[in-house]
C-alpha cells in the first residue's frame, strides 16, 4: 500500500494503464501483477468497489454466494457457487465473500459486496490512484495520452474498466425531466402514490419489488413483453428475486404491466400523465404521481468514440475483438461489465455472463495473460499433459471448471495436440478466438446451453485445419465424468490423439 | 442487449418491414438484439450450430463457401434464415467485409416472430423467391 498522504502512480508514462477500480479493474490489475506486468491503476472513486459503492438501490445483490456447496471455499471449484468473489491464484485470498456475509441471505448485501472488493484489494496489495478522474484522451504517435484531474498520463496500452452505469433515457418527449433509477428517493416517500415505471428489465422490477409495500399502484411499461430468467434458463430476463410484481399483476392486484410504446410524458399539476400506444394501435393515457425511468445505462466512454472507438446497442458498448480490444482502435482494451460488448458466438441467442462479476472476472484474467504475452513478452507457463490423463481432465473441467460454468459457449478449455511438441494445456481461451484463429491440431471444451434444459458439454476438435463441433448429452445431475462421457470423448479425440501421442 | 434508439428509423426503410406502423416497428426493434462485427470477423460459421437470423443495419458482409467468396450483402439484406427455418447448421460462412452492425433474432424465436407478423413473413417469402429465382438463373 502507498504511504499515508502519498498517492501511487503520479502523472507520467506507464507501459500499461488501467482506468477504474470496480471489480473489473481490480481483477485485471491483480492478474497483471501476478504475471509480473507493471501497470498503473487510476480511478475517480475514493475507494475500490465501482458501482457497488452505490447500487443496487435496494442494497442487495442479484448474484449469489452459496455458503454450503460441498466444496472447500479455498478450492477453485467453489467459484462456481460464489458469483461475487474476485479470483485469486492463492488459496488464502479466494472466496473472500462468504466469510463477510451475515448468513441471512445467499445474496450478499451491497455493503457486504463493497467490503468484499475492498478486502480483496487490500489483501492482495492492489494499488490504485484514487480521486484521479480521467477526463479526455488523445493520440500522440503510438501513445495514448489521458488527461486526468491529476495531470497527463501516457501509455501504449490502456484498459478501460469504467462500468456501464451512466443513466440512459430513450428520446421520449418529457422523459428527460423524470428521475432515473439512480435518482430513486427513500422508499417511504412513495407511500400511497401511483408510480409509473418506464422499462421492464431488472432495474424496473427491482424498484417495483421494493415499492410493493408502499405504492398504491405500480405500472410497468415498455414496448416488448417481459422475459423471465427461469424461462429463458439464462440471465436474460427478470430474475426470480424480482418476479413478485409480475405475480401481483397476473393475479390482478395493484400492479399493471403494459407492453406498449411510451409516446409522451406530460407534467400534470404535481404529477404526470403518460401517453402510450401499443402495437395494435390502442392508445391509453395513465395518470401517475411519480414516473421513474428504469431505461438502462450507457458506457461512459467520454471522447473515445471521437478517437474512432465504434459503439453499438442501447448501452453504447464499444465493439470488441474476442480478446476485448476495441474492434476499431488497437491498443484500447476493456475489462469489467463493458466486456459484454465482445459478444462471442452468442449461440442460441444466449449471451455470455460478461455483464456480471461471475463472468467478467474470468475475462479479466484471460485478458491479463493475453496482454502479458502479446504486448510485454511475458510467456505464461503451460502445463504438459499425457494422453492418458486428457480425457478425465477434460471431463473434470466441463463438470467442475468454473470458467466454463460461468462463461458458457464463451470461454473454452483448450488443449494443443501438436504432433511434435506433444500435448499442452493452453488454458482458458475465448471460444471465438479458438474457432477463428486457425492453428494446429487441438481440442476446445466448453459447457453450453440452448435455453431449454440443462447445460451440456461441447467439444470442438481441430484436425488438419478444420474444426468439427461435437455436442455431448446433458446429464440430470450435471456430472459429465461417467463412463458414457469417457467413451464418447475418447472416440472423438482418437483421430487427433494418435498423431499427438507419437511424434513423427 | 437492447438496440440503439435510431434503429426504428433505420429499419423503417427496409423492404422486410415496409408494411409496419410506428409502434409495430418499435415492438419489432425491441424483440431483436443489436450486434457489431469488426472487419474480417465471422458472423455465421459453416458447420457450427446455434446461430440466428440477422438483418444488416450498416456495412457489408460476404457469403463464403469453402473459403470461396460468393456474393455481398448490404444494409437491409438478411441472412441465416435458411439454417433457422431448417434447423440445420449454416452451409456458408458470413464474414464482415466492413465494420458491420446487425439486428439478430435467435433461431428458436424466428417461427414465433414470423407467425405473429404475417406481413413480415410475406416479405421474407418474397425475398426467398427472389433468391431462388437468381439461383435458377445462375444455374441455367
Amino acid at each position: 500500500m502507498a504511504e499515508l498522504g502519498q498517492k501511487p502512480f503520479p502523472p507520467g508514462r506507464y507501459r500499461l494503464i488501467v482506468v477504474g477500480s470496480g471489480p473489473g479493474g481490480l481483477q485485471v490489475s491483480y492478474s497483471l501483477s501476478r504475471l509480473g506486468v507493471d501497470h498503473a491503476v487510476l480511478s475517480d472513486d475514493p475507494a475500490p468497489g465501482g458501482m457497488f459503492r452505490r447500487w443496487p438501490v435496494f442494497q442487495r445483490m442479484l448474484s449469489w454466494t452459496k455458503p454450503f456447496a460441498g466444496v472447500d471455499h479455498g478450492e477453485r471449484a467453489y467459484e462456481r457457487y460464489d458469483w461475487n468473489s474476485l479470483l485469486s491464484d492463492d488459496q488464502e485470498n479466494r472466496a473472500v465473500m462468504p466469510a463477510l456475509m451475515d448468513g441471512t441471505s445467499y445474496f450478499p448485501s451491497r455493503p457486504e459486496m463493497q467490503k468484499g472488493l475492498e478486502t480483496f484489494a487490500q489483501r492482495t496489495g492492489i494499488r490504485v490512484r484514487h480521486g484521479c478522474r480521467w477526463e479526455s484522451t488523445r493520440r500522440d504517435g503510438k501513445d495514448f495520452v489521458l488527461t486526468t484531474s491529476d495531470g497527463e498520463y501516457r501509455t501504449g496500452v490502456v484498459v478501460f474498466a469504467v462500468g456501464v452505469a451512466h443513466p440512459y433515457r430513450p428520446p421520449i418527449p418529457g422523459l428527460e425531466s423524470v428521475p432515473h433509477y439512480g435518482d430513486f428517493r427513500p422508499v417511504e416517500t412513495y407511500k400511497d402514490r401511483r408510480v409509473f415505471i418506464v422499462g421492464k428489465q431488472n432495474s424496473g422490477f427491482e424498484i417495483a419489488t421494493g415499492l410493493l409495500p408502499f405504492a398504491r399502484q405500480l405500472v410497468l411499461a415498455s414496448p416488448s413483453p417481459t422475459k423471465l430468467s427461469v424461462l429463458t434458463h439464462t440471465l436474460v430476463g427478470v430474475r426470480a428475486r424480482y418476479v413478485q410484481p409480475y405475480e401481483d399483476a397476473a393475479l390482478a392486484g395493484g400492479v399493471v404491466i403494459l407492453d406498449t410504446t411510451i409516446e409522451e410524458v406530460m407534467k400534470d399539476g404535481a404529477g404526470y400523465r403518460v401517453r402510450t400506444r401499443n402495437a395494435a394501435g390502442r392508445e391509453l393515457t395513465v395518470a401517475a404521481d411519480d414516473v421513474i425511468a428504469a431505461t438502462g445505462f450507457v458506457t461512459p466512454l467520454r471522447d473515445l468514440p471521437a478517437l474512432g472507438v465504434a459503439t453499438f446497442g442501447q448501452s453504447r458498448l464499444p465493439a470488441q475483438t474476442p480478446f476485448w480490444e476495441s474492434a476499431t482502435v488497437p491498443g484500447i482494451f476493456f475489462a469489467g461489465t463493458i466486456t459484454q460488448g465482445a459478444a462471442g458466438l452468442k449461440k442460441h441467442g444466449i449471451p455470455s455472463n460478461s455483464g456480471a462479476v461471475q463472468g467478467y472476472r474470468y475475462n479479466a484474467r484471460v485478458l491479463a495473460r493475453h496482454l502479458a504475452e502479446t504486448k510485454f513478452d511475458v510467456l505464461a507457463t503451460r502445463e504438459r499433459m499425457d494422453a492418458e490423463t486428457l480425457v478425465p481432465y477434460l471431463l473434470e473441467q466441463v463438470s467442475h471448471g468454473p470458467e466454463l460454468w460461468h462463461q458458457r459457449a464463451y470461454l473454452a478449455r483448450v488443449i494443443d495436440l501438436d504432433r511434435d511438441a506433444g500435448i499442452t494445456n493452453e488454458g482458458i481461451v475465448p471460444l471465438q478466438a479458438f474457432l477463428d484463429s486457425g492453428g494446429g491440431d487441438a481440442v476446445a471444451a466448453t459447457l453450453e446451453s440452448n435455453g431449454q434444459g440443462n447445460p451440456y458439454p461441447v467439444v470442438y476438435v481441430r484436425n488438419a485445419g478444420s474444426i468439427a463441433e461435437h455436442p455431448m448429452p446433458p446429464h440430470e445431475l450435471l456430472d459429465f465424468t461417467g463412463a458414457e462421457y469417457r467413451e464418447q470423448l475418447r472416440g472423438l479425440l482418437e483421430p487427433v490423439l494418435s498423431g499427438a501421442a507419437s511424434p513423427a | 442487449m437492447a438496440v440503439r434508439d435510431d434503429v426504428v428509423n433505420a429499419i423503417a426503410a427496409f423492404s422486410l418491414f415496409a408494411d409496419l406502423t410506428g409502434p409495430q416497428l418499435e415492438e419489432v426493434a425491441h424483440l431483436f438484439d443489436e450486434s457489431f462485427f469488426g472487419q474480417g470477423e465471422r458472423i455465421l460459421r459453416q458447420g457450427v450450430s446455434g446461430s440466428g437470423f440477422y438483418i444488416i443495419l450498416e456495412g457489408t458482409a460476404g457469403i463464403r463457401v469453402d473459403n470461396v467468396d460468393r456474393s455481398t450483402l448490404k444494409a437491409g439484406d438478411y441472412f441465416g434464415e435458411i439454417s433457422c427455418l431448417l434447423g440445420e447448421v449454416p452451409v456458408a460462412d458470413i464474414v464482415a467485409e466492413t465494420p458491420l452492425r446487425c439486428l439478430v433474432l435467435p433461431a428458436a424465436q424466428l417461427e414465433g416472430f414470423l407467425t405473429a407478423h404475417p406481413r413480415i413473413m410475406y416479405r421474407l417469402l418474397q425475398g426467398e423467391a427472389r433468391k431462388l429465382k437468381n439461383t435458377t438463373k445462375w444455374l441455367s
